[in-house]
């Protein structure tokens, strides 16, 4: 047994809850500190960061997680701002109500579109999911049923309330974000640990060996569509209500890019090096806004050199750990030996 | 009563017939073996059998079911289990990951259940960490349970295959040359990990070049040549059967 704490099972759940008490308490800190305009324009930008954050948690469940290329993330997400945004402005729904169906339709979307093509390998998916992005935001520039108000998109998307509560300044939206991203990565951590989270990486490590061992290869990489865009559909919901107008150059390629980025520059199938790709792919570009052609370079070099020198990103993901030590030498092996042989001698053989 | 039946099977790969009407019967709870020269199509009869490739004619039959053709995961969890020939273990996982994926088709939890982790999902889990830490024991590993399958000796992963395979809890077990690239001790710990296997009940057929393995082991072998049954037999009939000798050693002139 290892004493160190950072062998612990729940180690990753610790350093989680450090660090969701720490960003509850980022607007009060930041009101403490004087910084102009009582920190607004800082929590904007963690706003910007949390919305990112949840999107590419979704994308990490097909990406990272199942090892599906898919670059066309935005179009599930601009399904799922759009129907909150139509919903709220066109029938009068409170933002909340809309949230379920803003995921279920993102969902019911991502499993009619990509059932015909689950079986593509890498490239060939991931050149499908670019053209899935593409035609979703010229379906929306076109006005498509015409509820989707063409290039202009669509404005005066309520603010979420809540019992009464109005989620209407940029602090109340920041706890809102950063609340829902804390649910959703518990979530996500707990789906990661059950034998659906291991199947999806089974499928990403060998999946002629997975459908060996019984797995519906199949049925998972569509559960891992599936339930990745029912995600980004709801932060879709979140986005809509956060910047109240939303149009169909914010759903673009340049957007599934990003987040494709953010997984892998964080470390493919770990939320722990998902939220800090978030961080420095978002909050760095915010931070570089002033050398505004010079940023693009910047970002250009920053992951050539990520890819030579760290393939596996910044924080690759933790192996899951399993107590079962208690279980040792319980259960009688078929090998009767009649030499005498320590299990660290077999070892190195 | 035979448990699985192949017959008359055909598999062309282009122009090359690999499998060339191939029908042979196993015996329930027997330990069978299937040899041949390189080449033969012993790996391919497998991979019809277990549904990795679906035969262009033909028909194999598994406890009176047709399961011709059916998708890989189904023929799982109908019973029958394999290892392949070039070790398919998922290498940067630990060894009791490893064997669970063998238990995932006896699983039920569904995503509810495991994103809110309700207690029947707790329950099943731990019950599969179990049965998971029983197979490895079984096959010797299970102080290793938390080492990563890429490190294990070539030897022992192949007992590890055997073990992820015997976790979805098979009637039938398919063993693509379970010997390969093991040393004598190794080999003589396969042999007794092969009897206890047959001792829980379980039908085994198993593809093996070493021929002292399979001549000890093998109650009845059926040899292939260029795709087609050239023998059939007990393995002290297959020493002696001419057509054998030829196909091994080459003719007389």
């Amino acid at each position: 047994m290892n004493a160190r704490i950072i062998d612990h099972p729940q180690f990753s759940l610790l350093v989680g809850v450090v660090f969701f008490m720490l960003m509850a308490m980022v607007p009060t800190g930041l009101e403490l500190s004087g910084v102009s305009g009582g920190g607004i324009a800082q929590l904007d930008v963690l706003n910007k960061i949390g919305i990112y954050a949840v999107l590419a948690l979704s994308l990490n469940i097909i990406l990272g997680q199942t090892g599906l290329f898919n670059m066309g993330h935005a179009a599930f997400f601009a399904v799922g701002a759009y129907t909150t945004a139509i919903l709220n402005t066109m029938y009068q729904w409170p933002v909340f109500s809309t949230m379920p169906a803003a995921g279920f339709l993102a969902a019911l979307f991502a499993f009619l579109v990509v059932m015909p093509i689950i079986h593509l390998r890498g490239d060939y998916l991931l050149v499908v999911t670019i053209g899935i992005v593409e035609i979703v935001r010229i379906a929306l520039m076109n006005n498509i049923f015409g509820i989707t108000g063409g290039p202009n998109g669509i404005y005066g998307i309520a603010r979420p309330a809540l019992f009464g509560l109005v989620f209407s300044s940029v602090k109340l939206q920041y706890y809102l974000i950063w609340s829902f991203t804390g649910i959703s990565l518990f979530l996500f951590y707990l789906l990661e640990h059950s034998r659906i989270g291991r199947a999806f990486n089974y499928i990403k490590h060998d999946d002629l060996a997975a459908a060996g061992c019984g797995i519906n290869v199949a049925r998972y990489k569509l559960m891992a569509f599936v339930l990745g865009a029912f995600w980004a559909g709801m932060a879709g919901t979140l986005y809509a209500a956060n910047i109240r107008t939303i149009e169909p150059m914010s759903f673009n390629f340049y957007e599934s890019v990003i987040l494709f980025a953010i997984v892998i520059l964080g470390g493919s199938g770990s939320n722990a090096g998902v939220i800090l790709g978030a961080f420095l792919l978002v909050g760095l570009q915010d931070l570089f806004r002033g050398f505004d052609s010079a940023r693009m370079l910047f970002f250009g070099a920053a992951m050539c050199a990520m890819m030579v020198f760290r393939p596996q990103g910044l924080l690759p993901p933790r192996r899951r750990r399993y107590n079962a030590w208690q279980l040792v030498g319980k259960f009688a092996s078929a090998i009767r030996r009649s030499y005498p042989c320590d299990e660290d001698k077999r070892n190195d053989r | 009563m035979s448990l699985l039946s192949l017959k008359n099977l055909f598999k062309t790969f282009g122009g090359l017939v690999a499998v060339n009407g191939v029908s042979f019967e196993v015996d329930e709870n027997a330990i069978m073996g299937l040899i041949g020269p390189n080449g033969a199509g012993k790996t391919t009869v497998f991979n019809a059998i277990t549904g990795n490739y679906k035969p262009d004619s033909g028909e194999v039959i598994f406890d009176r079911k047709h399961i011709t053709g059916m998708p890989t995961h189904e023929i799982v969890r109908l019973g029958i289990a394999r290892t392949f020939q070039n070790i398919r273990l998922f290498k940067s996982m630990r060894l009791v990951e490893n064997v669970l994926a063998g238990c995932h088709c006896r699983m039920k939890a569904g995503v509810f259940s495991s994103i809110l982790r309700l207690p029947s999902q707790r329950k099943e889990e731990a019950r599969a960490v179990e049965r998971s830490m029983r197979e490895l024991a079984f096959v010797g590993l299970d102080s290793q349970y938390n080492n990563l399958a890429g490190n294990l000796s070539y030897g022992n992963q192949r007992l590890l295959e055997i073990a992820r395979a015997l976790a979805s809890d098979p009637r039938f077990l398919i063993l693509d040359e379970p010997a390969g690239g093991m040393n004598d001790q190794e080999t003589e710990d396969l042999m007794e990990i092969i009897h206890a296997i047959q001792g829980r009940g379980i039908t085994i057929l198993l593809i093996e070049h070493d021929m002292n393995l399979v001549m000890r082991i093998c109650k009845h072998l059926v040899v292939l040549e260029y795709g087609a049954v050239i023998a059939e037999g007990t393995p002290e009939e297959i020493k002696k059967n001419p057509l054998v000798i030829e196909a091994y050693l080459g003719a007389e002139e």
